[in-house]
């Protein structure tokens, strides 16, 4: 597993649950306490072992655990801005989740993002299907597509459904692409220095 | 809203013609560019309206292009609607380059020619300069792809380069830590090494003479067996802090193992500096220090080589040679300095 996704749950893990948390963590899976590097290679057992002791520490349900870090993900302010490359609006930032295995993959081709695929389900209704190398991504999406729908000003409605034939599945319920105001996008990126 | 047809009717049996209003074209080539025969601008696709301004429409061609092959060298106009790769300048913004297509609408001298314009490379700058959104583009065009992409390199980039810098730290204080002695902060065998090899081509060069000065301690054994190995150690750490006291600058010391020690001098080398200086080591290190009440004294027997400048010189030989006056020093009584070709110094007089 490529070292962003377990820097990712070491970022969520020191700023929710504070470094004391992250330096137990650490300690535990024998990490300096600067923890890992973004762009090298784990081991997978490596990140299996990272959420079973943070599910231990914080007391969360892995499933919860993996929305929370999905939901931070999608606040990360590079990651945020990178997402809303997928659309102007929420509906188009959904369509585009199919495609965002490709972008990801085009980024950093060593980052196995799990595949996605929208299913239309009724007026306003979709399934994304997710399937990973790992169990878990499904509630990493539900996480980040909820966080995303606060940065478009969207009302939704996102249900973690059962795994089908293996297949993790997301339900999102779109009642309002634009109900609340959205959060600052422009496509230029603040230029350095300028207050994001 | 004005169309855009053919200026010539479409010959019998030809492939079908294509009408389409500028506001359908516009949705389809945001930055298309519409001009008659006499190069004034009949229409534009919403984005090139709003970068080069609406009042352009109806304008001369050349009062907001200029056309390029190259920067600095000008298109001819015949050459640039020949359906080949055009490139053009924006005339108030010269820092910006469009490139793009332009085809005849029709055969003849008389024909209008349209023109799809992008920004190219420079896209990201493009955005920014002129605050461009999603619905500037076309959703067919590859631009949030690649403003994607340049971000999302940026970041990547970003990481590696500060994975590299740390990377750069750690392996700086690796080696300096694996070139040091830990008790006594010297440098050590493997750092002595290095430091004798470089010196050695360097004077292979003839660029400088160099000395070794193989130093050992009398009388520490004595030391470590009655009054422990923490005495020991300070003494080490002692004599340790003359011999770095003593050197010149550019100068190494370093502690080969033990009770043992050995001197680069580097500087210029003079048989009568190379005297004193051993004189002094030894008048030093002979102080006698009190540890726990109890007066320790050691000693220091030296033994000298002395790379000269005419004779191609060999690590071993040095070393070898300088271990031979060291041993001379020892035999003739310890406590005394001994320069290679064998050649005795009196007991130095305390």
């Amino acid at each position: 597993m490529l070292g962003i996704v377990n820097k990712s749950i070491q970022a969520f893990l020191c700023k929710h649950h504070g470094s004391m948390v992250w330096r137990e963590v650490a300690d535990r899976l024998r990490l300096g306490p600067e923890g890992f590097e973004a762009m090298l290679t784990y081991a997978d057992e490596t990140t299996e072992t990272l959420l079973a002791v943070a599910e231990g520490l914080t007391g969360k349900t892995r499933e919860t655990l993996l929305e929370d870090i999905g939901a931070e993900v999608a606040q990360t302010e590079s990651l945020r801005r990178l997402l809303r490359f997928g659309g102007p609006d929420y509906l188009e930032f959904l369509y585009s989740l199919d495609e965002l295995q490709g972008r990801a993959q085009m980024a950093l081709p060593d980052l196995e993002l799990p595949e996605l695929t929208l299913q239309s389900e009724a007026q306003g209704r979709f399934t994304l299907l997710v399937r990973g190398r790992f169990p878990g991504w499904g509630a990493v999406m539900a996480g980040l597509m909820r966080a995303m729908a606060d940065d478009y000003g969207a009302l939704v409605l996102i249900d973690l459904l059962e795994p089908r034939g293996g297949v993790e599945r997301v339900q999102v319920e779109l009642h309002f692409t634009t109900y609340y105001v959205a959060r600052q996008f422009d496509l230029a990126p603040p230029e350095f220095g300028e207050a994001e | 809203m004005s169309r855009i047809d053919p200026v010539e009717p479409p010959m019998p049996f030809s492939e079908p013609v294509l009408a389409l209003s500028t506001e359908m074209l516009g949705r389809l080539m945001p930055m298309f560019l519409w001009l008659d025969a006499r190069g004034r601008i009949r229409g534009m696709g919403p984005t090139l309206a709003r970068i080069v301004g609406p009042g352009a429409a109806g304008g001369d061609f050349a009062r907001h292009f200029t056309l390029r092959r190259a920067r600095g060298v000008e298109q001819s106009r015949e050459a640039a609607f020949s359906g080949r790769r055009l490139g053009l300048t924006l005339v108030r913004y010269p820092m910006f380059n469009l490139r793009g297509l332009a085809v005849p609408l029709g055969p003849g001298e008389q024909a209008d020619v349209l023109v799809n314009l992008s920004f190219g490379i420079q896209l990201s700058e493009a955005v920014r300069y002129f605050g461009l959104t999603e619905a500037d583009f076309a959703a067919s065009d590859l631009a949030m792809e690649f403003l994607f992409l340049a971000e999302a390199k940026a970041a990547v980039l970003g990481e590696l380069t500060a994975l590299t810098g740390r990377l750069q730290l750690a392996k700086a204080e690796a080696e300096t830590e694996a070139q040091l002695d830990p008790l006594t902060g010297l440098a050590n065998r493997r750092a002595f090494d290095a430091a004798m090899s470089h010196a050695i081509k360097s004077a292979a060069r003839g660029r400088r003479n160099f000395a070794l000065l193989h130093l050992d301690l009398d009388y520490f054994k004595q030391v470590n067996d009655t009054l422990g190995h923490a005495a020991g150690d300070t003494m080490l750490v002692r004599a340790a802090h003359v011999l770095r006291d003593e050197v010149r600058r550019g100068d190494l010391v370093a502690r080969l193992g033990g009770d043992e020690f050995i001197i680069l001098l580097r500087g210029p080398v003079e048989r009568g500096m190379i005297e004193s200086m051993a004189e002094r080591l030894i008048a030093r290190i002979e102080e006698p220090v009190s540890l726990d009440g109890v007066d320790c004294r050691i000693s220091a027997s030296i033994g000298v080589s002395i790379a000269l400048e005419c004779r191609p010189i060999l690590a071993e030989e040095l070393m070898a040679e300088a271990d031979a006056a060291l041993y001379q020093s020892k035999r003739a009584g310890r406590g005394r300095w001994t320069i290679a070709p064998l050649r005795f110094a009196p007991r130095p007089q305390a």
